[in-house]
């Protein structure tokens, strides 16, 4: 078969929820050929997920196939029978899934787990096996292979666990390889590590890779080909670089748009002065003891950092997982004890308690990460935007429901007041988090991975919210984020931390385009842009 | 949505029965539930007797009644007695922390220890046998079980977003407690307090049978169930009454348990 051909053939898939009739995915046909990297791209409910596991036969209860084949090598898998499917996936078709941390058993060792798939589709002996696991843990780098084999699934990190999970799926040399969102989960650094291997063993093996993502960053930069999905339908599909340089299809185009892009630096209007500042501020954690006769240790998370937020400014923190950004935002909000150093606001010291702290809180606010458990789900909408004005002396109900209403028409939910979180989007609720933290006009807001639980349309337009209000209220800023990309588009400045320390620190501009320590370059190498 | 309303309906009328039957029992009942007539004794089911009558010829419909009173409002006070005091011990334990959290739960955690029985029975010596002891003492048994629930959940809940959020807008602990962590644990409290009615009339039925409950001759669907034992193949109404009374009674509270539980979060309305 020559190198082209195509080996996995969708056509005119359809598939439908059962309760509603309505279709997941409707009349999507792509193909897939030997040893290329191919990409399906789309937001959340673009049915990405759900055409990849119907190739495997892995639909979720309630979906049902409606229509078209899906064949391999001129085989019919909708019509296989289920001992004929169960021989196939994992000898030929692979899957990595998205989450690392809940798709290895945390209850088996990584050998044994690793060993599972060669036992069913191989005749190897233990030894047999035992070596080659070994061979590819090295292979995909993994640190002292030997003990790694007997080590259980938490002891490693989530890029780790990606690297195992790789690592256990190749072994088995499939023809096609399914990765549905591997790399969400991780941090800019590991996420270029783990692709990078993909991308190298697949291509040592011949593996066809069908990678699953709503980052056009990634694709850019790994696949070949690109099929763009939305509602269900196949919008536009091509080679990666005509389709991303010039969409024809307005939905693309719309994606293509919502990337981030750098703004043009803003002029401060007058001279600066420190709205807050962290002296040597340090926190550490106590970490439990390992083993019965171990020493409790502790550790540093936020190691003697200096950093100063002026009036006005978005201050961007970027890093890798585990260097200490969201614990370094916390403790300038006092929400972590620090274990040395102080913060200032307005240069006096913030108090650990009392009415200068709750003074601090007032002009401080924070937006998390996570739109989905920010919010309270017993609470309605109005109610929870109304909070933070109850604590404002001498404001009567009729100014606070006035202001609700003011808040929640500038994020652009007016009458949204009555409804419950559970009935609103993920990209809504952010907004319904923003107003939270805004409706007191704070003079400082960190704003944790605001925008990464998010599709990246949503992304674009709540960054473009939050600059928005921020133009309009001229609160600071602490944006922490491991997206550099979210990063340009908003920062005046940018602070890169490593292990808990800042290794570099100054404009936007300088520290993207002359970045002067290692790690900056690393992390800037890492990013997939376009 | 429908077979939920259904569920709430059927509950809700197994429910008002009981009670509209211990309120009639207070003003009327066919006969004395305590007047022995041993001529009529152990008959069975007939006109003069819907039930039946037990080995003291009391007429078992009548004692079924009066005992629909004592049966019910002692599993019913008691539940609200463990689950009052259970969420107060519970909610402090976990959101507090710290050594409130140890010494409440060391506390808890030896209560739980002693089999309830044998809790309760200590409890009822000290304070002796009456409605009011049997009440509390009951009480002071199931309550580590809902402290147990109410403190794991609390845990969890605590490190929910929201309530730091609701710290970062500067609400006092106790509000925060109070707005964002107390009604979030209603779904498991509302579970463990349905099944907890019919654990608590059976408990009810065997310190009476080891007579520290409800003295007899006043009946309890306790004490009703467990004097049947000995008849149970000469007469089977005996036990048939109470045990049916029990079990539509747990089947009432757990129906409409759930579907309180469901009321009363946003998510599922």
């Amino acid at each position: 078969m020559s190198e082209t051909a195509s080996f996995l053939r969708v056509e005119a898939l359809r598939l439908v929820a059962e309760r509603s009739g309505k279709a997941v995915v409707n009349d999507v046909s792509f193909d897939v050929r030997r040893g290329e990297f191919l990409a399906i791209v789309g937001e959340s409910g673009s049915g990405k997920t759900m055409a990849a596991r119907a190739i495997l036969g892995l639909l979720p209860p309630g979906i049902r196939h409606a229509g078209g084949r899906i064949t391999m090598d001129g085989t019919d898998l909708l019509g296989l029978a289920p001992d004929a499917m169960r021989r196939l996936r994992g000898a030929q078709i692979g899957m990595v899934f998205q989450e690392p941390m809940v798709s290895l058993n945390p209850a088996m060792r990584v050998g044994a787990q690793m060993a599972e798939g060669l036992k069913l589709h191989t005749n190897e002996s233990d030894a047999q096996i035992r070596a080659r696991i070994l061979a590819m843990l090295g292979r995909v780098q993994i640190r002292d292979p030997q003990r790694c084999i007997d080590a259980w699934p938490h002891e490693f990190s989530g890029g780790m666990r990606q690297r195992i999970m790789l690592a256990s799926v190749m072994l088995l040399k499939p023809a096609l390889l399914i990765a549905d969102e591997p790399t969400t989960a991780l941090d800019t650094l590991t996420q270029g590590e783990v692709l990078d291997l993909m991308t190298e063993l697949a291509r040592e093996q011949g593996t066809a890779v069908l990678l699953i993502t709503h980052n056009l960053g990634l694709v850019a930069r790994y696949a070949q080909r690109v099929v763009v999905l939305c509602q269900g339908e196949r919008v536009e599909s091509g080679e990666t670089d005509q389709v991303l340089r010039a969409p024809s299809h307005p939905y693309t185009q719309q994606l293509v748009d919502a990337l981030p892009r750098r703004a043009p630096t803003q002029p401060s209007a007058h001279t600066p002065r420190p709205l807050i500042e962290a002296r040597q501020l340090s926190v550490a954690f106590p970490v439990a003891r390992r083993g019965w006769f171990g020493r409790a240790g502790t550790h540093i998370a936020v190691d003697a950092v200096d950093l100063t937020v002026h009036e006005g400014e978005t201050v961007a923190v970027v890093g890798g997982s585990g260097s200490g950004k969201t614990t370094l935002g916390r403790a300038m909000l006092r929400l972590a004890r620090a274990s040395g150093g102080e913060v200032r606001f307005k240069g006096v010291p913030v108090a650990s308690g009392g009415a200068a702290l709750q003074q601090f809180r007032l002009a401080c606010q924070l937006v998390f990460q996570d739109p989905y458990s920010s919010l309270n789900p017993r609470q309605r909408i109005a109610a929870c935007v109304e909070e933070p004005l109850k604590l404002v002396p001498g404001m009567t109900a009729a100014q606070r429901a006035a202001r609700v209403a003011e808040v929640l028409d500038e994020v652009g939910l007016a009458g949204y007041g009555p409804r419950f979180p559970h009935e609103l989007s993920g990209g809504q609720r952010q907004r319904i988090a923003i107003a939270r933290a805004i409706v007191r006009r704070p003079a400082f807001v960190v704003a944790d991975e605001p925008v990464s639980a998010l599709d990246m349309s949503i992304q674009a337009q709540v960054l473009a919210l939050f600059q928005q209000l921020q133009k309009q209220h001229g609160f600071a800023c602490l944006f922490i984020s491991h997206d550099l990309a979210a990063v340009e588009q908003i920062a005046d400045r940018v602070v890169v931390m490593e292990a808990g320390r800042i290794v570099e620190q100054g404009p936007r501009d300088d520290v993207f385009d002359r970045p002067q320590h290692a790690y900056t370059r690393a992390l800037l190498a890492a990013a997939p842009i376009l | 949505m429908r077979a939920l309303r259904a569920n709430a309906l059927i509950g809700g009328v197994l429910i008002g029965t009981v009670m509209i039957v211990a309120m009639i029992a207070a003003l009327w009942t066919p006969y004395d539930p305590l007047a022995i007539d041993l001529l009529a004794k152990l008959k069975s089911p007939s006109a003069a007797h819907l039930f039946g009558t037990d080995e003291f010829g009391r007429d078992v419909l009548s004692r079924a009644m009066a005992g629909a009173a004592a049966s019910g409002s002692i599993a019913l006070f008691t539940v609200i007695g463990a689950v009052v005091i259970g969420t107060i011990v519970g909610v402090l334990a976990g959101f507090v922390r710290g050594w409130t959290d140890r010494v409440l739960m060391a506390f808890n955690d030896a209560l739980l220890a002693f089999p309830g029985i044998l809790l309760a029975l200590a409890v009822m010596v000290i304070v002796g046998a009456s409605r009011f002891g049997l009440i509390l003492a009951l009480t002071l048994a199931y309550a580590p079980s809902v402290v147990r629930v109410v403190r794991g959940t609390v845990l969890s809940l605590r490190e929910k977003e929201y309530v730091e959020a609701s710290r970062m807008i500067g609400n006092p602990e106790w509000l925060t407690m109070m707005r964002h962590v107390l009604p979030n644990c209603i779904a498991p409290v509302a579970v463990l307090s349905t099944s907890m009615f019919g654990w608590v009339l059976l408990s009810e039925s065997a310190l009476s049978f080891l007579g520290l409950g409800v003295a007899p001759p006043a009946p309890t669907w306790g004490n009703m169930l467990s004097g049947a034992r000995s008849y149970l193949e000469s007469a089977v109404w005996l036990g048939l009454a109470p045990g049916l009374c029990i079990a539509l009674t747990l089947l009432g509270i757990n129906l409409l348990g759930d579907a309180l539980r469901d009321r009363l979060d946003p998510r599922m309305r």
